[in-house]
Parts: structure tokens; C-alpha cells; sequence
């Protein structure tokens, strides 16, 4: 390839013979949509994009388009007053650096009209502010157009809004908290060190301090006060509880000392506590902004419009529509950059498109006509003409967010066990730390609060109630980025407890798609020659059984497809077979009851046509024929290939101890056949689906805890009964799913990845509760005999459970 | 020592002074966005304003 596009750093294509000067040098382009997008981009004079940036800016769509729902919020024009402004938000889509936020701005500015447009990196979106009458947000959005960028309106109802509003207000608390910590510090460090300050300085300071821990405890310590009340409510004490009481305990005392004059004060640590702990929380929040920004992205992907043709193939003539009006049946074009809005079979056109959003498989996948492309996949190369297969709304990304949706809903039992674990353990610290109050009130009434306290501060229940949460939560994110959706919560602890793998085979272990196996000649004609022929009558056919034939055949030798072989007279019986001439010669290729009445079968068959015809019965393999006016030539045994990473898959579970088993609707022989080439020792073929629920029931009577991998919808009784299943997902029949995790992008490998991150999960997750356990074990009983002053308890829960959080984050 | 009494109110009031400055601060957004300022420095002419199309 010659040098990549000067804008969006594509490869160019050999008939490409676009370009723009930029600086006085001519540019190579990719596209008319780059072209465009770069010519704007001089024409207003900011050529210094090019010399800013730092990444190539995205491909851009061939023409400018508004969605026409974008076009009704164009309000209309008051014509008496000039002054009203309008302001809004909107998602940008494509900011690569920081040349993108100065292009976007300073492209804005010169509309008319726009008095602010500011771009926030982070968020990457859009805030504008306009004049109502000489500009309309449909300008604002052709403009952006222009430069390459899409905006949508900002959704404020999203759920990431609402964990942003969260996360600026623990931002701000943090803030005041720290605030608090050192100027209260100042004041206490005195009287720890000093030993002259007189009783008057004393009683100033400690009203200071007072003062100043007031917008701590009331302000800043609002999320525990409030998770505390929540838990009373719900009878289930959590961390917050024991948290809310030592602030208000070691607050109040302080602040009866203060009042009296007389007794200890313990501000310092009750800053210090506030603050160390809203870090904890303030990392814990981001680390679930971060697990929403997976789910955003999908919502962000459906494309508000789309461009109809209305009397394809008759006319181009193009509409733009919402892309909720689209129906069943309707032709839509999708240019190059654009998301495909609803599931549809390509008609016309050849691209690739990208899939990434939807499998995780980050290499564009070739598309061409016949085949189905899901929504939520952008068309990279070529512009494509298809046609809608599901509405909208019962497309793949839609089908798919109402999934993601319904999953978060859930608790895993692991998180049920650790909330319920949490509230015995504050309940008996609660009534410990009472009896010990008393018990020192016998022993030092002086030193009863301040060891009360100590006890309550100083315990530690985050490794349950925080950081078991933020690990599975991570955890989940991290598998949605890789293409695996984890549907049911329990899926990540009952997998490493598995004690039996059961595979389907059909597309499971295997392809799912037909691979030519095995050819046996009938006649004397050779095998080349058979196939060459074949594959000649085969060419203009989309059946999955001829691309197994011509893809052999492109194997096998090229030169015998098209050259050697002139074919005309071709017809296609639909459900039979293909009967074109060849070199003359008339041949039939299909099933043996189509060829059959032109080429008597041998009555005393051969051993390689018995070998045929039982291979024939079979419902997985099917054998097609092909002869001639008199005899019967070859048979073509195609069958399902083994995917090249079931060995391994096999392998790691085997490894890890579990038993594999291949269950299977499949005649036993193959069955046995996949098996061997795998190492499975357990086969079951001819397996209906009645059979292989009794299997897994029977399996599950005897103790075992069984893990199911199928391919969702014929299994899907069996599915739902294991105790943990996946589906090798695809398309609008997700919607069907019963699986408890779908492999999106259909590699038999994302089981492993699963396992692993399962492993590494749960790894943690035990790791955080000897920790916590050790900590508290020891933390406990020296507090409780006094050993630990209310500051060092406060600082030694705060490190405590950040460590935990921290170490759930690693798996991010 | 005298002057602790005068300086100890007057740094309750300093910090006080500064949380009503933070929630002005944070009100106006200036914490909303902690990475395209540190970008936007870096370049020439950072802010939008008509002059520029005078350059052309």
C-alpha cells in the first residue's frame, strides 16, 4: 500500500484519486467523506488542526446528514427578539486529542450566533451557548458534520449522569473533609506536643477544632449517615452503621468536653476518619463509573436516523428517517462511518464492517451480499445497501442493552452472603463494644468513651460491604469489554465450582458452518476434475453448502474454478440441487434423489457408496452428488469443522480437574469422532433434548455442579437446568437467551477468559477477607484493652479498607 | 502567645473563607473538567473569538 490518508490514516485504495492541498502540499485522501471533512477544515482556515494533533481523526461520512428528529428540535424563529439565547449539551462523538477540542471550538465560534462553545475532554461533550435567531441546532450539528464529529443531544436521564452528580458531590465533601482534617491537625498538634500551653489556649483551640469539624460531621460525613439509616431501615447493619455511630459518638463527646472544659477531645480523629474513608468511597465510585461507561457506550451507538430507499432497486431515490420508523422489509443505504441501526441481510455492496462494539473482535469482518449484518456494527470500507431484517427494537444492540440492563439488576449470592456475613458482624460489634464500655466503666470510668469509641472505629467491615461489590463489579465490566455478557450475577463463583463441563457440539465445539470433508470419486473421473466442475456449476450459489464446495475448491487449486470449465444452461431447484452445462456436458449436483433418476445407483454398491450412503442419513453431515446424464461421479461428504480452539478449551478445564463431557444430537460415531480429536472421555451422541436434561438432571442428583455450554436456543431447556450455562450468542436471538452468560463474540476461547477471571475474582475477593479477618482479629481485642487511642484506630480501619478497594480495583 | 488569640479566630475564618470559595469554585465547573485545560495551554490562540478570521 502507498501512504495512508492524510486524515484519517486509512489505507488509500489503489482507485483512489482523492486529495486536498493543506499547506500549500497536496494531501492524499481516502474517501470523499475525508476529503470533504479536510477541505472545510481549510477552507476556515484552520490547517493548524493537522500540525496539533496527535492521533489520525476518524473516517468521515460521506455526506453531511441531520437526523431528522434533530431537525423538530429547531424551534421556531422569533422574529420580534433577537436576544434569546439558547444553551444545550451534546455528546461528541470521535474526539481523539486535543486538536479535536481547539478544531470543534474554534469551528463553532465562527458560526453566527454562537456566543460559547466549550468542549469538556473527559465527558466528551459539547456545551454551547447560541443566539435563537440566527442560528438553529441543526447548523450547529451540519457543522460539526463538516469537521468530522457527530453530536447527539445529551441525555441527562442516562445512568452515568446520574454516578457523575454523585461523584462532583464526593468530590466536594472530600474536599471539605480535608479541609477540616489539616486545619484541625494544626490545632491538635500543639497540645500533643507542647506541655507550657495554658488552660485559656487549650479551651480556644478546642473550640476552634470544634468549629472547624462541624462542616465535616454535618457536610461531609452525609454518605455514611445516610447508608446507615438506610441499613437501619432495612434491618441489615452494614459497615455504615458502626462508621455513623463513632462519628457521632466521638463527636459528641468532644464536643460535651469542649462544652464542660474538663476531658479528652478527639476532632482530630474524627476528621481524619471522614476524610480517610470518603477516599476509600471516592474510588470506589469511579471504579463503577468506569464499569457504566461500557453500557454507555452501546446506548450512545444507535443511530437516530437512517437513510431509506424507498423504491430500491427501481430508483437511488434516498429519504432520511427516525431510525424507530424503520419496518421489516425496508432498504436502507449505510455509508461508510455510519452504525448499522437495525439488523438487516446486505443486497447490494461489499465493505467490511466493525464489530468491535458488539464481540470485542477488534478486525473488521468482510461483509458482502447475502450476508446478515446485526445493528450496532459501523460499515467501515464501502457504502451498503440492505435490507431491515428486525425493527429497531428487536435488533441485536437493543436486544442486547435491555440484557446488560436486566443483568445489573441482580445480586450475586456471593455479594448476598458478604452483605449478610457484614450484618452479624456489626450487630456483635455493636453489643461488644457496649459490654466493653461498661466493663471499663467498672475498671476506669475516665477511659470508657474514649475505648467505646476506639472499638467501634477502628472494626472493619469494608472487605465485605465495599470491596466484594467493586471486585465482582469490575470483574463484569472487564468481561463486557471482551465480548462476554454476564447475564445471571452467580455466574463467575458457580463456574470455578463446577465439577462438570458439558459441551453441545454442533456450533459449539464446532463451527457450526459446513466444511467440504471429504470427497469420494464414483467413476473414473478424477478428483480434480469432480471438484472443479462442482465448483464451476456452484459459483453463482449463495447455499452454505456450495461456499463449502467452492472454498475447497479455491483450496485445492485455484486454476480449476472458471477457467477449465465453461458452464451455461444453469438452474437452481430450489431444496434439490443445481443442474448446469459444463464443457457440453450436462450435470446434476445436489441430493442423491435429485441426480439419481439420471444416473441408475449401482445396484451391488461399492464400499466406498455404502460409506456414502450412511453418511447420508446423518442430519449433521450431508453428502452431496454429483452426475452426469449416465453415471453417478463423486460424492461430496461435507461436514462441520472442529473450532480450532476447542482442544485447548477442553484442555484448561481438564487441567483445572473438572470432567468433560460432549453431549450430543449427533449420530454417537461422530460424536465419539469430535470427541477423540478433543480428549473428551465422556461422549453421549443421539442425545435429544429430553435426554440431555435427564443427563445433567441425573448428573446434578449425584452432586455435581454442572457447568452447560451451548448455543442458546436448541438447548435451551437443558440450559436453564445446569447450574451455570453460556451461549455462543449472535444476532436478535439473544432475545431467546437461557443462558446465564453469552459469548458475544463466539469464540469458544471466552470460556477460558470467564474461568480465568473467575479464578483471579474470587482470588481476591479471599485474599480481602483474610486480610480483613487477620486485621480485625488483631485490631479488636488491643482496642478493646485499650491499647489503640481513638486517632490510631481511625487510621488504621481508613488504610484498612483502602487496601481492600485497592486491591479489587486490580482487576480492572 | 497573645497573638495566638487573634490568629486562632482569624483561621477559623480563613477556612471558612476558603470552603465558600471551593463551593463557588466547584459551582462554576472549574472541577468538572481536569484534562482539556492542561491540553488547551498548549495551544495558540486557546480561546474562541472572531479575530480569527482576520489572519486569512
Amino acid at each position: 500500500m502507498n501512504t495512508p490518508c492524510f486524515h484519517c490514516g486509512l489505507p488509500i485504495p489503489d482507485n483512489g484519486h482523492w486529495s486536498v492541498v493543506i499547506n500549500n502540499t497536496t494531501r492524499p485522501m481516502c474517501c470523499p467523506g475525508c476529503q470533504a471533512v479536510a477541505q472545510s477544515i481549510v477552507e476556515f482556515g484552520f490547517t493548524d488542526y493537522y500540525d496539533m494533533r496527535t492521533s489520525f481523526a476518524t473516517t468521515a461520512t460521506e455526506h453531511e446528514l441531520v437526523p431528522p428528529e434533530l431537525r423538530l428540535i429547531d424551534k421556531e424563529k422569533n422574529s420580534e427578539d433577537d436576544t434569546e439565547i439558547e444553551e444545550a449539551i451534546y455528546s461528541v462523538q470521535h474526539i481523539r486529542c486535543a486538536a479535536c477540542v481547539w478544531l470543534i471550538e474554534r469551528r463553532l465560534a465562527l458560526l453566527p450566533g454562537v456566543l460559547s462553545a466549550e468542549v469538556n475532554a473527559t465527558t466528551e461533550r459539547l456545551h454551547i451557548r447560541w443566539k435563537n435567531k440566527s442560528c438553529q441546532a441543526s447548523d450547529i450539528l451540519i457543522t460539526m458534520r463538516a469537521i468530522g464529529y457527530n453530536a447527539f443531544l445529551f441525555n441527562s436521564e442516562q445512568h452515568s449522569e446520574q454516578l457523575e452528580r454523585t461523584r462532583k458531590k464526593l468530590f466536594r465533601q472530600l474536599f471539605i473533609a480535608g479541609l477540616a482534617m489539616m486545619q484541625v491537625m494544626m490545632y491538635a498538634l500543639p497540645a500533643y506536643l507542647a506541655t507550657d500551653v495554658d488552660a485559656d489556649m487549650t479551651q480556644l483551640m478546642r473550640w476552634a477544632s470544634l468549629l472547624l469539624t462541624l462542616p465535616a460531621v454535618v457536610y461531609s460525613a452525609q454518605p455514611f449517615f445516610r447508608g446507615a439509616w438506610q441499613d437501619i431501615k432495612n434491618r441489615l447493619p452494614g459497615m455504615d452503621v458502626p462508621v455513623a455511630l463513632g462519628i457521632t459518638a466521638a463527636f459528641s463527646a468532644s464536643s460535651m468536653a469542649t462544652w464542660r472544659g474538663s476531658g479528652e477531645v478527639y476532632f482530630d480523629s474524627v476528621t481524619m476518619f471522614i476524610f480517610l474513608l470518603l477516599c476509600s468511597r471516592y474510588l470506589e465510585l469511579s471504579a463503577r463509573r468506569k464499569a457504566a461507561s461500557a453500557l454507555d457506550k452501546l446506548q450512545y451507538a444507535l443511530p437516530a436516523s437512517a437513510t431509506r430507499m424507498m423504491c430500491f432497486p427501481l430508483t437511488n431515490e434516498m429519504e432520511l428517517v427516525a431510525a424507530a420508523q424503520l419496518c421489516v422489509d425496508d432498504v436502507i443505504q449505510i455509508k461508510p462511518g455510519e452504525v448499522v441501526p437495525a439488523d438487516c441481510l446486505v443486497l447490494k455492496g461489499e465493505s467490511a464492517v466493525d464489530l468491535s462494539l458488539l464481540t470485542g473482535e477488534c478486525l473488521p469482518q468482510p461483509k458482502s451480499a447475502g450476508e446478515k449484518i446485526p445493528s450496532g456494527a459501523v460499515n467501515i470500507a464501502q457504502p451498503l445497501v440492505a435490507r431491515v431484517t428486525h425493527s429497531v427494537d428487536q435488533s441485536t444492540l437493543s436486544v442486547l442493552i435491555g440484557l446488560i440492563n436486566r443483568a445489573g439488576l441482580g445480586k450475586p449470592h456471593l455479594a448476598q452472603w458478604a452483605d449478610r456475613v457484614a450484618a452479624w458482624f456489626v450487630g456483635a460489634l455493636l453489643i461488644f463494644s457496649i459490654v466493653i464500655f461498661f466493663v471499663w466503666q467498672w475498671i476506669d470510668p475516665i477511659r470508657a468513651w474514649p475505648i467505646a469509641i476506639a472499638v467501634l472505629v477502628v472494626s472493619c467491615p469494608c472487605a465485605l460491604s465495599l470491596a466484594t461489590p467493586t471486585a465482582l463489579a469490575a470483574a463484569t465490566n472487564r468481561l463486557l469489554r471482551q465480548g462476554i455478557l454476564v447475564v445471571q450475577p452467580h455466574v463467575l463463583e458457580t463456574l470455578q465450582r463446577a465439577t462438570h463441563i458439558v459441551f453441545d457440539k454442533t456450533g459449539t465445539l464446532t463451527q457450526g458452518q459446513p466444511v467440504l470433508q471429504q470427497l469420494v470419486t464414483l467413476s473414473d473421473l478424477s478428483e480434480a476434475d469432480c471438484l472443479g466442475i462442482a465448483a464451476a456449476m456452484e459459483q453463482s450459489s449463495n447455499h452454505p453448502l456450495a461456499q463449502a464446495i467452492l472454498n475447497a475448491a479455491a483450496a485445492a487449486d485455484t486454476s480449476a474454478v472458471g477457467e477449465n470449465w465453461f458452464v451455461d444452461d444453469v438452474q437452481h431447484i430450489v431444496g434439490q440441487g443445481i443442474e448446469a452445462r459444463v464443457n457440453g456436458i450436462l450435470y446434476r449436483l445436489g441430493t442423491r434423489k435429485f441426480v439419481e433418476p439420471k444416473a441408475p445407483y449401482d445396484p451391488a454398491p461399492s464400499p466406498a457408496s455404502e460409506a456414502v450412503s450412511g453418511k447420508e442419513s446423518s442430519n449433521e453431515s450431508t453428502s452431496v452428488f454429483l452426475a452426469s446424464n449416465t453415471n453417478l461421479l463423486a460424492s461430496f461428504y461435507i461436514t462441520d469443522t472442529v473450532r480450532p480452539e476447542a482442544a485447548t478449551v477442553v484442555n484448561h478445564f481438564q487441567q483445572q480437574g473438572k470432567n468433560c463431557i460432549l453431549l450430543s444430537g449427533d449420530r454417537q460415531q461422530i460424536a465419539e469422532t469430535i470427541a477423540n480429536k478433543l480428549n473428551i472421555k465422556t461422549v453421549f451422541g443421539d442425545c435429544l433434548p429430553e435426554d440431555k436434561l435427564a443427563f445433567v438432571q441425573e448428573l446434578q442428583k449425584e452432586g455435581a455442579i454442572v457447568a452447560m455450554i451451548g448455543d442458546g436456543i436448541n438447548d435451551a431447556a437443558v440450559l436453564r437446568a445446569a447450574d451455570v450455562s453460556f451461549a455462543m450468542g449472535s444476532g436478535a436471538a439473544l432475545a431467546q437467551t437461557n443462558a446465564d452468560c453469552v459469548l458475544l463474540s463466539k469464540q469458544l476461547s471466552s470460556l477460558t477468559e470467564v474461568d480465568t477471571i473467575a479464578a483471579k475474582t474470587l482470588r481476591i475477593i479471599r485474599q480481602n477477607l483474610i486480610w480483613a479477618s487477620l486485621y480485625n482479629v488483631l485490631a479488636i481485642p488491643a482496642a478493646a484493652l485499650g491499647f489503640i487511642n481513638p486517632w490510631l484506630s481511625a487510621i488504621g480501619m481508613s488504610a484498612s479498607s483502602v487496601v481492600v478497594v485497592l486491591n479489587a480495583l486490580r482487576l480492572r | 502567645m497573645e497573638a495566638l488569640y487573634l490568629l486562632i479566630p482569624l483561621s477559623v475564618a480563613i477556612v471558612f473563607g476558603a470552603i465558600w470559595l471551593f463551593f463557588r469554585m466547584s459551582d462554576s465547573g472549574q472541577f468538572d473538567d481536569l484534562e482539556s485545560p492542561a491540553w488547551r495551554i498548549l495551544q495558540d490562540d486557546d480561546k474562541p473569538n472572531d479575530s480569527t478570521e482576520l489572519h486569512q
